[in-house]
C-alpha cells in the first residue's frame, strides 16, 4: 500500500510540475512527460521499480484514446478514409520496412533480423501524434487527418506482425535463448499484452479462428449499437454519477478483453466501439467519463518512455546512437514526403505529416520485446534498437515545435486567402430538451444552426431521436460534459432546464470561463430574474409569461374587446411589467425572500397601484399608452378650434 | 351582381365618432364581404394567401379609413406592401386583378375648403391620394373617387353622420346591385351622400 502511494506521489508530482512548466516553454504536454519521466528515473530504480510492466499497462491510454477518436469519427467520416487507411498506411508500413531492411543489411545484419528491425521502425507512436494533434487542434486538418490514417493502418498492421516475426526466428539463436534470459524486457508482459498466454483461439484451425474474429468485430458492432441503449438507461435508473463513469470503462475495458482473447489488437476493437457509439446520444456521456483516464495513463506513459531510457548504454554509444536515430527519421520522413506527393497533401499539411510520424513508436517497444522472445533479434542489438525508438519519441516534440513556429507561419498567408470553411461556425449548445428547450431547438433548426442538445432524460431522447433530432444524453450543467460537446467553439448556450439552482450555476460558470458565449437561460420566476441577472446572464425569458399574457388577452377578447384594443392593452401591461421587474430588481435582496423584503414589498404595491390606475384610465385617454396615437381630440376641443378659426 | 368587399381599417375603434357607424352599416349590408382589419391581424400577421384569394373572389375592393397623416392607417399599408406581390397584381405574370375597381370611403379631419391649393393643407385631397390611385394603376385595376366625409370630428354635433351612413348603404347597395354609375362618377373629384351618382329602377 505504501509503495502504491509513493509510485503514485511521484509519478503524479513530476507531471504536475513538469507538464505546466513545458506547455509554458511552448514545448508541449507530451514532451513535458517524457522530462519528466527522465527526471524520476533514478528515484524509480532506487525503489525497485519495473518501468517496462509499467509501461505496458500505461499503454491503456492508447486503446482508450483510440476509443475517443473513433467517437469523433462517423462511421460514414470512416468510409471516406479508406483509400487514405489503405493506400497512404499500407505504402508507409511497406516502404519504410523495405527502407530500413536495406539500410540494416548494409550493416551485415541477416536479411531475417534486417527484416524484423524494419517492421519495427515502420511503425510511429499513435500517442504521441494524436496527442499532440488534439492539443494543437489540428487533428481536423488535411495533414492531421491523413497522419491519423497511417497510424490506424499501423496499429491494425501490428497483429499479423506479431503473428509474423516468430517465423523469422533463427534456429541457433534459439539454442542460445535457453542458456541467456532475454526477459529484461518484458517480453513476457509484451505477450500477455498481446495476448499469447490469453489467447484461446490459439490451437484452432484457422477457418475457425477467422469465424471467431468475424464474430468479435461483429459483437461489438452489434452491442455498441444495440446493448450501450439499454444499459445506459438501466444505470440511469441509480441516478449516481460515478455509475457512469464505471460503465464507461467497463465497456471499453470489456471490449479491449474481448479483442485479446481473439487476439486482435484491443485499439482496434475499441476504435470500432468509438466509431459506432459515434452517432449515439452518450456519446458526449462517454466523452467525458473517459477522457480523464486517457489523459493520465497517456501521461504516465510518456513518463515510463522517458524513465526507460538507458543513459549508460546511451553514452557508452553516443554518437552512434544518436547517428542512427537522425538517420532513422530522415528515412522516415523521406519516405513520408513522397507519399505526400503522391496523395497530393499539400503545403502546410504536407510538412506536418512529414515530421509528425517521422518517430518510431510505442508499438515498437512492444514488437522489440517481442522479437527478442521469439529469437528473432538478438538481445545486444534490441537494447539499442529500443534506445532509438525512445530518442525519436523524444526528439518528435522537437520537429512540432520547428512546424509551429517556422514552417507553419510560412502558410499562414496562403491559408487565409482560402474562403472559410461555414463548419468552422461555432455551434449552439442547448441544455435540455424538453417543453421549453424542444421549442427552442426546433425554431434554431428551422433557421437553419447547427444545435448540440443535452438531455438527462434517456426516456426522452429515445423519443427524441426516432424522431430524428440530434440529442446527447448528459447533464449539461457539468462542465467537463459541456466541454465534451463543444463549449469552447460554442457561440450560444441556451439554458432551458427546471432546477433554479443548476440554471444559475451554470449561468455564472459560463459566464465567467466563457465570456464569448451568449446565454439565453429559462427563468421559472420573477426572483429567478433576478438571480439569473446576478449571475451575468444577457437573455432571460420567464418560462410562463409570454403564455399566461397570451391567455389574458384571449379572456379580453372573450369578454368583447376588440382584438387590436385587447393586443394593446397587454402590450400595455407587458412593457410595465418589465419597467416594474427593473425597479424591483434594485430593491432585491437574495438574502431576504421577497415577501420579508420590506422596501421590495413596498415598491411592489406602489408600482401595482400605479399600472392599474394606468390601464383603467378612461378620462384622459392620454394617461394611456394602449390608446395613444389614434384618439381624436376631444369634441370640446374640436368645437374651441373651429370657433378659434371662426372668430 | 358584383362581388363586393369591404376592408375595414381603424385602430382606435374605441374612440371612433364616425367609421364605426360606417362599420356597422357595412357589416349590415347582404351579400357583400366585411373585413375588419385590425381585428384580423392585431399583431400585424398578415396571411397574404388568404388575401390574395379574398381577392381573386371580388370584383370590387373598397378600402374603408380615416384619413391618418393623409394617408391609411399603417396596416393598409402593411396589407398593401405583403398581398400585392410582384407576379400576383402587377410586373411580369401580375395581371390577376385586372379589370377589378378599387373604391374609397374615407374620413378627413379638416373641412373641404382646407384641401385646397389656398387652404390650410395646401393640396386638394386627391393629390393626398394618388399613391392609392397609381397601385390600382399599376395593378391595372379602375379607380373611383372617393366617398368622403369632411371635417369628420365636428360632424356628430353637425348632425352629419347619420346621412353619410345612410348613403353609404345606398353606395354600397348599388355597388352591389350594379346600379352604381361608374361612368358618371369618373368625372367628379369626390363623392358624397349628397352626389352620389345612383342607375335609378335598372
Amino acid at each position: 500500500m505504501e509503495g502504491f502511494l509513493v509510485l503514485s506521489f511521484v509519478f503524479l508530482i513530476a507531471g504536475v510540475i513538469a507538464v505546466p512548466i513545458a506547455s509554458r516553454l511552448g514545448l508541449g504536454s507530451v514532451l513535458g512527460y517524457l522530462i519528466a519521466g527522465i527526471i524520476i528515473a533514478p528515484l524509480l530504480q532506487s525503489l525497485g521499480v519495473d518501468v517496462i510492466s509499467l509501461q505496458h499497462f500505461a499503454e491503456f491510454g492508447v486503446v482508450m484514446m483510440l476509443f475517443l477518436v473513433g467517437l469523433e469519427l462517423e462511421p460514414r467520416l470512416l468510409w471516406q478514409m479508406k483509400s487514405k487507411l489503405l493506400g497512404l498506411g499500407g505504402l508507409q508500413v511497406g516502404l519504410t520496412t523495405l527502407c530500413v531492411m536495406a539500410i540494416a543489411m548494409l550493416f551485415d545484419l541477416s536479411w531475417t533480423i534486417s527484416l524484423a528491425i524494419g517492421l519495427v521502425f515502420a511503425l510511429s507512436s499513435t500517442a504521441i501524434v494524436l496527442q499532440t494533434l488534439n492539443e494543437k487542434g489540428l487533428m481536423k486538418s488535411d495533414g492531421g487527418q491523413s497522419s491519423f490514417a497511417v497510424l490506424l493502418f499501423q496499429d491494425i498492421a501490428v497483429i499479423p506482425m506479431l503473428a509474423f516475426i516468430p517465423l523469422l526466428a533463427l534456429p541457433e539463436m534459439a539454442d542460445i535463448a535457453h542458456t541467456v534470459d532475454v526477459a529484461g524486457h518484458g517480453a513476457d508482459a509484451a505477450a500477455a499484452d498481446h495476448g499469447s498466454s490469453l489467447n484461446f483461439v490459439e490451437g484452432l484451425p484457422a477457418w475457425q479462428r477467422t469465424l471467431v474474429t468475424i464474430g468479435a468485430i461483429a459483437a461489438v458492432i452489434g452491442g455498441g449499437s444495440y446493448l450501450t441503449r439499454p444499459i445506459f438507461r438501466f444505470i440511469a435508473m441509480a441516478k449516481l454519477r460515478e455509475l457512469f463513469t464505471a460503465t464507461a470503462l467497463m465497456i471499453v475495458i470489456g471490449i479491449a478483453l474481448l479483442m485479446t482473447l481473439v487476439g486482435l489488437s484491443p485499439a482496434l476493437g475499441t476504435f470500432l466501439a468509438g466509431v459506432v457509439l459515434a452517432n449515439s446520444e452518450y456519446r458526449h456521456e462517454l466523452e467525458s467519463d473517459i477522457a480523464p483516464f486517457k489523459g493520465l495513463l497517456l501521461g504516465l506513459f510518456f513518463m515510463t518512455v522517458g524513465a526507460g531510457i538507458n543513459f549508460a548504454l546511451l553514452f557508452d554509444n553516443l554518437g552512434a546512437i544518436i547517428g542512427l536515430t537522425i538517420g532513422l527519421m530522415a528515412l522516415k520522413a523521406a519516405v513520408l514526403l513522397a507519399l505526400s506527393f503522391i496523395f497530393r497533401i499539400d503545403s502546410s499539411d504536407r510538412w506536418l505529416f512529414t515530421l509528425g510520424l517521422a518517430q518510431a513508436g510505442e508499438f515498437g517497444f512492444v514488437l522489440l520485446s517481442f522479437t527478442v522472445a521469439n529469437n528473432v533479434i538478438p538481445s545486444d542489438i534490441a537494447d539499442q534498437l529500443l534506445l532509438i525508438v525512445a530518442l525519436s519519441m523524444l526528439l518528435t516534440p522537437a520537429l512540432f515545435i520547428l512546424y509551429d513556429k517556422v514552417i507553419a507561419p510560412h502558410y499562414a498567408v496562403a491559408q487565409t486567402a482560402q474562403p472559410d470553411d461555414i463548419n468552422g461556425e461555432g455551434s449552439i449548445i442547448i441544455v435540455g430538451h424538453g417543453r421549453f428547450g424542444g421549442i427552442v431547438n426546433r425554431i434554431l433548426m428551422g433557421a437553419g444552426f447547427n444545435t448540440v442538445v443535452l438531455d438527462y432524460s434517456s426516456a426522452q431522447l429515445e423519443i427524441l431521436r426516432k424522431f430524428g433530432f440530434e440529442v446527447f444524453f448528459g447533464d449539461g450543467t457539468r462542465p467537463d460534459l459541456l466541454h465534451a460537446a463543444g463549449i469552447d467553439e460554442a457561440r450560444m448556450l441556451v439554458v432551458a432546464i427546471d432546477d433554479k439552482e443548476q440554471a444559475s450555476e451554470l449561468v455564472h460558470y459560463v459566464t465567467q470561463n466563457h465570456p464569448h458565449i451568449h446565454i439565453v437561460v429559462r427563468a421559472r420566476d420573477r426572483n429567478h430574474v433576478y438571480e439569473l441577472f446576478a449571475a451575468g446572464a444577457g437573455d432571460i425569458i420567464r418560462e410562463t409569461f409570454d403564455s399566461s399574457v397570451r391567455a389574458g388577452r384571449s379572456a379580453l377578447e372573450a369578454l368583447g374587446f376588440h382584438a387590436y384594443d385587447a393586443e394593446r392593452q397587454v402590450r400595455d401591461f407587458v412593457e410595465g411589467d418589465r419597467k416594474g421587474l427593473r425597479q424591483l430588481a434594485q430593491v432585491y435582496d437574495p438574502d431576504i425572500p421577497s415577501h420579508q423584503n420590506e422596501a421590495y414589498v413596498a415598491l411592489a404595491r406602489e408600482i401595482g397601484a400605479e399600472q392599474e390606475a394606468q390601464m383603467r384610465g378612461k378620462s384622459t385617454a392620454f394617461a394611456s399608452r394602449a390608446d395613444r396615437g389614434w384618439v381624436p381630440p376631444s369634441l370640446a376641443d374640436v368645437a374651441a378650434e373651429a370657433d378659434k378659426k371662426e372668430g | 351582381m358584383a362581388r363586393l368587399i369591404v376592408y375595414y381599417a381603424h385602430p382606435g375603434q374605441r374612440h371612433s365618432h364616425t367609421n364605426r357607424e360606417l362599420a356597422k352599416v357595412a357589416q349590415d349590408v347582404d351579400g357583400i364581404t366585411f373585413v375588419d382589419m385590425y381585428a384580423e391581424y392585431p399583431r400585424n400577421d398578415i396571411d397574404i394567401d388568404k388575401e390574395q384569394q379574398r381577392l381573386l373572389d371580388h370584383d370590387v375592393i373598397l378600402f374603408q379609413f380615416p384619413l391618418f397623416w393623409y394617408s391609411t392607417p399603417s396596416l393598409v399599408k402593411e396589407w398593401q406592401d405583403l398581398v400585392l406581390e410582384h407576379g400576383f397584381a402587377y410586373g411580369s405574370g401580375g395581371d390577376r386583378l385586372a379589370g377589378k375597381r378599387m373604391m374609397l370611403a374615407i374620413t378627413a379631419a379638416g373641412p373641404e375648403d382646407a384641401y385646397t391649393e389656398t387652404g390650410y393643407q395646401k393640396f386638394p385631397l386627391r393629390t393626398f391620394l394618388t399613391p392609392l390611385e397609381q397601385t390600382a394603376g399599376l395593378c391595372q385595376m379602375d379607380f373611383t373617387p372617393p366617398y368622403v366625409l369632411f371635417a369628420s370630428l365636428r360632424a356628430p354635433a353637425q348632425g352629419r353622420v347619420q346621412p353619410h351612413a345612410q348613403g353609404y348603404r345606398v353606395l354600397l347597395e348599388a355597388v352591389r346591385d350594379d346600379r352604381f354609375d361608374f361612368e358618371k362618377s369618373a368625372s367628379r373629384d369626390v363623392l358624397s351622400y349628397e352626389t352620389l351618382p345612383i342607375v335609378e329602377g335598372a
